[in-house]
């Protein structure tokens, strides 16, 4: 028996090589060093390994190729996902510290297991099979059922991580099924091949049903309603940090595959997934905006602002051209960029063990603590949607492009979405800066790496909010694979 | 053949059935074994050999031995005292999603046309077969799967480790 | 004698629905878990049923990362359900209310 060995060039999965050496390398640090080198180094080691990472990244620019026989996109989309990611993961790591060590917790495997799904992430974005998408799903999802439930006391977080992995899985079966059924339409799990199928011999009964499923599939991980129901306990009972990193790194993973799939391969049936989607969209925000009013803790805003953003992210793949997959993209990166920068103050004011989540927790902020105030507000600002910043021109972006598509409703609907949200962000930087502290705040623990991550990317956020050109430049050159 | 097909079908359908309506956890788990194997059978008449071999390794073998041995060793044998209906909603909606899902696909492949089928090669679902694909084009995945597994190990262990030093 | 492919179908989505009740239906973790697997195994028969009816072996390579990964999900699902009990004395979902669902 002859068997041909695809070639492989390992340069371009030199990010996952990277990310999965040191996870593992983390592991068995962990097992076998002293105790005194041990916690410290643990988040500078997984730190370095995110740098290296990118570089690698940075050095697979404007590749256009496939590997591994297909298995995976090397290509400008990946490219700039990986670079969400990578950004994502390292934020989330510095801002895991010092909240670890409070409750000491600050293991070397949840640095090994966020690494993983970071791992996850990125297949999930370069996927050329549908074999590789439902992989990268599933490798993302389970370190983070693990790590939601890292606080193994603590029954909150435990009733998170058994809803997230109960509901995760089951929604992983919808997904599944999907596969399957597109697989029995066509005979082939490769999106170009799916798609070349699609266009050549139009749909069939399977790849409708198919098609159908994988929407409540991916549904359910970007939150999307009416599979949000979820979001808001699972974000609420996990550790905050790892809230953190599931609010920006699973949805950006999700969407990816989510804008592959259906820009590749369902182009050409638009008319049949717009309207379920057009519904949809309108739910997720409505929902998301109108609950996230009456929330008190701040976490649970958070996942429900995390829902309509997820909301507003679909106007963008509706309108299905190259402005609104551009404008995801830009969106995605602003989105983690500015949904970090809010959860890491989150996590400094919440102080020791979480005692101060309740939005009333911020009275008097904006004057014991000026600093964290103001880049507070930056980041809520940019989630509202104002200008100058990055969450402004993300949603200009969006909702152009489903003008430009034809959707006047949607985005109509969107916008007053939008004007609603400004009432429950803005609600707390009013309590930070009218409201007198009931009682002295107490000290907020800052480390330098921390207030400089939050003050990076509160510029950050402006910076590509006033000048997007070189950003939005990228994010074109990054969807000119889908030609639509 | 068919008559065969039946016979596994209805065993796989019933003992399904009893998995969900089974108040005894142990019982379910057992019914779930025999799903299994009735499955594997059905793997058998697809020309899949291979996986109808790992069906019975991996599920029947491992991952029920596992549920089994969870529910020992919580002693959950006490039946679930009267159900509960809370979020009915949720309930009603997700049964008739389903409901819609199977009536969905049954209406579809009825109006289905089967494409010719190719001839069959006689190595068809051999070790062989699964063995040199999973080497050559699924590589990656393969490899993928290394990570996977290593994560549901930690996992395990962080979880249910009894004491943190 | 083939079996027709509709058959397999209709074994499969049957056995899709059974397990997406029981997941909605029972309180129990370990049976919705135990309804989790038998979706998965559904999936996997119409998998194998498609494979065999395209003579392609891709459907077959589906099926067996299907497995690992429901061994992985069964290994970190039980090491939960094992906690909660340590914490709580039992595993219905729906006491895990200190959250609203």
């Amino acid at each position: 028996m002859s068997i041909d060995i695809p070639t492989i060039c390992l340069t371009n999965i030199g990010p996952l090589i990277t990310l999965s050496v040191a996870g593992l390398l983390l592991l068995l640090f962990d097992a076998f060093s002293g105790k005194a080198m041990k916690k410290a180094h643990f988040h500078q080691f997984s730190l370095v390994a995110v740098v290296i990472a990118l570089l690698q990244t940075v050095w697979l620019w404007n590749r256009q190729t496939t590997d591994f026989s297909r298995m995976i996109y090397v290509d400008n989309f990946s490219f700039f996902f990986n670079v969400i990611f990578l950004l994502g993961t390292g934020i989330s790591i510095i801002l895991s510290v010092h909240y670890l060590e409070n409750y000491r917790k600050n293991y070397g495997e949840y640095y090994a297991l966020m690494l993983f799904a970071a791992v996850g992430m990125i297949l999930m974005a370069a996927g050329g099979n549908l074999v590789i998408i439902f992989l990268g799903v599933e490798i993302l999802s389970i370190p983070i059922y693990i790590l939601s439930g890292l606080f193994r006391e603590d029954l909150k977080s435990n009733e998170a991580a058994l809803k997230y992995l109960l509901l995760g899985a089951f929604s992983s079966a919808f997904l599944l099924f999907g596969i399957a059924m597109l697989y029995g339409g066509t005979g082939t799990f490769y999106l170009a091949d799916l798609a070349a199928f699609i266009k050549k011999s139009g749909m069939n009964g399977f790849t409708y049903v198919g098609m159908g499923l994988l929407i409540v599939g991916f549904g359910f991980k970007v939150s999307m309603a009416p599979f949000h129901m979820w979001t808001p306990d699972v974000y609420e009972g996990a550790p905050t940090s790892i809230t953190a990193f599931m609010s920006v790194g699973t949805k950006a993973a999700a969407f990816a595959a989510f804008l592959r799939v259906f820009l590749e391969v369902f182009p050409t049936v638009r008319m049949e997934w717009d309207l379920l989607l057009w519904v949809a969209a309108v739910a997720t925000m409505t929902v998301g905006n109108v609950t996230a009013l009456a929330q008190t803790n701040i976490k649970r805003m958070l996942a429900y602002s995390s829902i309509a953003h997820a909301g507003y992210i679909l106007v963008g793949l509706i309108a299905g051209n190259q402005l609104g997959a551009t404008g995801i993209l830009y969106y995605l990166l602003a989105y983690t960029i500015m949904n970090l920068g809010a959860f890491g103050v989150v996590i400094a004011v919440a102080r020791k063990k979480d005692n101060y989540l309740n939005i009333y927790d911020y009275a008097g902020l904006g004057f014991q603590y000026p600093g964290l105030a103001a880049v507070m507000s930056v980041f809520l600002f940019s989630l509202v949607g104002m200008p100058p910043t990055a969450g402004f021109l993300g949603k200009f972006y969006l909702f152009s492009a489903a003008v430009e598509a034809g959707y006047i409703w949607l985005v109509i609907i969107a916008v007053i979405n939008s004007l609603i949200s400004v009432y429950y962000y803005l609600r707390i930087t009013v309590i930070m800066y009218m409201q007198p502290a009931e009682a002295d705040l107490g000290p907020v623990a800052m480390t330098p790496v921390v207030n400089a991550t939050l003050i990076i990317s509160a510029l950050a956020v402006l910076l590509i909010g006033i000048f997007p050109g070189s950003i939005f430049q990228l994010a074109m050159n990054s969807v000119k694979i889908f030609g639509s | 053949m068919q008559i065969i097909f039946f016979l596994l079908a209805a065993t796989a359908l019933i003992s399904g059935i009893m998995v969900v309506i089974q108040v005894n956890p142990v019982r379910s788990a057992l019914f779930l074994v025999l799903n299994f194997f009735a499955l594997a059978a059905i793997y058998l008449l697809a020309n899949a050999q291979f996986i109808a071999a790992i069906q019975i390794i991996v599920y029947a073998g491992a991952i029920m031995v596992l549920f089994l041995f969870v529910i020992m060793l919580l002693n959950l044998r006490q039946p679930e005292e009267g159900g509960a209906h809370r979020h009915l909603g949720q309930k009603i909606f997700g049964s008739s999603l389903a409901t819609a899902v199977i009536a969905l696909v049954i209406y579809k492949v009825f109006r289905m046309i089967v494409p010719p089928g190719k001839p069959l090669t006689p190595d068809f679902g051999s070790t062989e077969m699964v063995a040199k694909s999973l080497f050559t084009d699924y590589l990656l995945p393969f490899e993928m799967t290394s990570i996977l597994l290593l994560v549901a190990v930690v996992g395990a262990v962080i979880l249910a480790r009894s004491k943190v030093e | 004698m083939e079996i027709p492919i509709s058959y397999y179908l209709i074994l499969s989505s049957a056995l899709f629905a059974i397990g997406t009740v029981g997941v909605l239906i029972r309180r129990n973790a370990i049976i919705i878990f135990m309804s989790i697997e038998m979706m998965l195994n559904a999936v996997n028969l119409s998998l194998v049923a498609f494979s065999d009816l395209h003579r392609s072996i891709d459907g077959q390579m589906l099926v067996f990362f299907v497995m690992v990964v429901a061994a992985a999900e069964v290994a970190v699902g039980l090491a939960l359900i094992y906690v909660i009990f340590r914490n709580k004395g039992n595993v219905y979902v729906d006491e895990l209310n200190i959250m609203k669902w």
